[in-house]
């Protein structure tokens, strides 16, 4: 079994850890995939330091997102017993999530509720929920 | 913190200097100003705009539009036949999923228009009109389209030649490709030619790209509040920019850079309703075009006098051939530096082909323009340098006079635009010019903050100034980037040619295809 277990950085990304976790150890050989995204559009406006200094922040950004949240969980994983290996990268969260599950042939992904809330999400809608609404893989959401 | 606070000081102490001179001699300083920047600045001037000898035709003109044409032929007409192609880059069709994070096409294709996309389009579009009359759109659009190959053809090179950094930042532009490419190909004079590129970039940046736009933005506010000094506005905008650009306060840009976008749409929005409104005039007003752009139709110089005004107003507002947009694009993420000069080509055709030309005709079809009834020419004003218009306006206040005369709030908010434009303008060009200053004088705090302070400066003496010295100044600089860019450029375009066969030929074989996203 193959699942991937998209986190956001906030407490909640834990809970969906967790039920991976519990998943995983209840089947023979699993395979999970840690999928940190951040949150980034190309069609952004930028000026023109930005640009330059574009690159350079991008490896800062992936750097600090593996240190502070893919690094622990998929040590915390390993540490289990389990094989789990690390993804991070830049993206519509929902978009990305599905693109790489669908690539990797995942039977499942699992995310956490939506812990963003106020007026943004409720105008835009949550990447949690655009996740359910257009993944092509089952996905679990974790209250 | 602390570098904020000793940024906070030294703002204080800017603002000071400038407010106590300018409090002794309140009345004056504009005018002192004026003069002794029109004597400094006239020969420079007079040098770029030359008449060629037993005509009355700028031979800098002659030079933009003639390097235009051959790089369109050169290339087979380029801009029309990738044209396309370039959609489908700026869309990230040819985007590796991979590079998610970098610098994409999009982001540097507006990233360079917001530093081109402003009063070139609102004020220098009016002066045009003004002196060379509708014929003068004509030509404009002529030079929009040629000017695209040029684009092409330099930030080809400008992405081809930058420096990446180990840190991973990026540089680029005319002074890297000018003489990493001349090294390449065994020309002696690239070097010297780099630093003669860099001196008249700093004074572009100080010009057109400050000056300039401090200028025409203190023009646009007196038009709502009535006159002020104009070293108060200056001021101002010199605080604000200082802010930016040394305090690096980065929210003040990031504000900007999502405004301005949404600005320029919306001011294409009100053109196209002025539009629609005087739907019955559409055709009158192409017309007004076509027979002045080969009669004049009155105005000074007849015909050449419009195609003067046409193609230098173009080549001020999208800058083809003169160097700054290879500066801003070459920051792209891509693995073929020609894929940035397909998706730059579509920079002059938003600019001037699009966005000029909608103020042109909002301009002629309010007839703000005053016609003899019986001759159906234009009236010239009484010196006999312009045409005359309702209430004399002239550059920003006459397509704000336009605007207003069929959406009466309108020169509102075209007030807030033109501030918007030219903040955004002199961010871009700060940068432009702090990109030669470094390449001149080595990188370093203190080199770069000596430039940036400069910069500030110019922008209180550029609002200050009256219009005529500062136009005719940073038209120059802007075009003498050009002379040496045109130059270097006819050197490497076979380096851009060698590029695009490989690259059309890869597309054409099916080797480069689009990614599935």
């Amino acid at each position: 079994m193959k699942l991937v277990i998209g986190l956001d950085g906030a407490s909640t990304g834990g809970k969906a850890l967790d039920f991976a976790k519990n998943l995983a150890s209840k089947t023979d050989s699993c395979e999970l995939i840690v999928v940190y995204v951040i949150e980034w559009s190309p069609f952004s406006f930028q000026t023109a330091e930005e640009n330059a200094e574009r690159h350079k922040r991008r490896e800062e950004e992936i750097a600090i997102a593996m240190e502070r949240v893919v690094n622990p969980a998929v040590k915390s994983l390993t540490d289990a017993g389990l094989s789990a290996r690390a993804i991070v990268r830049h993206g519509d969260v929902a978009d990305t999530i599905d693109n790489i599950a669908h690539k990797e042939g995942a039977d499942q992904i699992v995310v956490a509720r939506t812990s963003a809330g106020g007026i943004t999400s409720r105008l835009f809608g949550s990447s949690t929920a655009n996740l359910v609404m257009n993944a092509r893989v089952p996905v679990t959401v974790v209250a | 913190m602390q570098t904020i606070q000793r940024c906070l000081l030294a703002l204080g102490a800017l603002v000071a200097m400038t407010g106590q001179a300018a409090a002794q001699e309140a009345a004056s300083l504009d005018a002192r100003v004026n003069e002794i920047f029109a004597s400094s600045t006239g020969w420079f001037v007079n040098a770029i705009f030359a008449p060629i000898p037993g005509t009355a035709f700028p031979w800098i003109v002659m030079w933009l539009v003639i390097g235009a044409s051959v790089f369109t032929i050169y290339f087979a007409f380029v801009q029309f036949r990738f044209f396309g192609h370039a959609i489908g880059l700026v869309k990230g069709d040819y985007s590796d999923p991979n590079d998610a994070g970098e610098v994409s096409h999009f982001q540097a294709l507006a990233t360079a228009l917001s530093g081109t996309v402003g009063l070139g389009n609102i004020a220098g579009v009016a002066v045009a009109v003004g002196i060379g009359g509708p014929g003068a759109t004509f030509w404009m659009i002529l030079a929009g389209l040629l000017g695209m190959a040029s684009k092409f053809t330099e930030c080809t090179l400008g992405v081809k030649y930058r420096n990446e950094y180990p840190d991973g930042t990026v540089s680029g532009g005319p002074m890297y490709y000018i003489s990493k490419g001349f090294d390449e190909l065994g020309l002696p004079g690239g070097k010297i030619l780099a630093v003669l590129f860099s001196i008249f970039c700093i004074l572009g940046a100080l010009g057109g790209g400050n000056m300039f736009q401090a200028n025409q933005a203190h023009a646009q506010i007196t038009q709502i509040t009535g006159d002020f000094p104009g070293w108060i506005t200056g001021v101002i905008f010199a605080a604000v920019v200082f802010a930016v650009i040394v305090g690096g306060i980065k929210s003040i840009a990031k504000v900007t850079e999502k405004v301005v976008p949404f600005m320029g749409i919306l001011y294409v929005g009100a053109a196209i309703v002025v539009l629609i409104v005087n739907y019955n005039m559409i055709g009158w007003a192409f017309g007004q075009i076509w027979a002045g752009a080969f009669t004049g139709l009155g105005v000074a110089g007849g015909f050449v006098g419009a195609l003067i005004q046409g193609f230098k107003r173009a080549a001020f507002s999208n800058e083809a051939g003169v160097g700054s947009a290879a500066i801003a694009h070459s920051a792209v993420k891509t693995k073929e530096p020609i894929t940035e000069g397909f998706v730059s080509l579509l920079e002059p055709l938003i600019d001037t082909v699009v966005i000029c030309t909608m103020t042109a005709l909002v301009i002629i079809i309010s007839q703000q323009l005053i016609i003899d009834a019986d001759t159906g020419n234009y009236v010239l004003n009484e010196a006999g340098t312009a045409i005359a218009t309702v209430n004399d306006n002239g550059g920003v206040a006459l397509t704000s006079a336009a605007f207003g005369s069929a959406i009466s709030w309108f020169p509102f908010v075209l007030a807030i635009a033109v501030v918007l434009f030219a903040f955004s303008t002199m961010i871009s060009w700060s940068y432009y010019g702090l990109k030669a200053w470094t390449y001149l004088f080595g990188e370093g705090k203190t080199t770069e903050l000596v430039f940036k302070i400069i910069f500030c400066i110019f922008i209180v003496i550029g609002a200050a100034a009256s219009l005529g010295p500062v136009i005719d100044f940073s038209d120059a600089a802007i075009f003498a980037m050009a002379v040496v860019n045109i130059t270097a450029l006819y050197f490497l375009m076979k380096v851009v040619k060698k590029e695009l066969h490989s690259y059309a030929s890869r597309l054409k074989s099916g080797e480069i295809k689009k990614y599935q996203h």
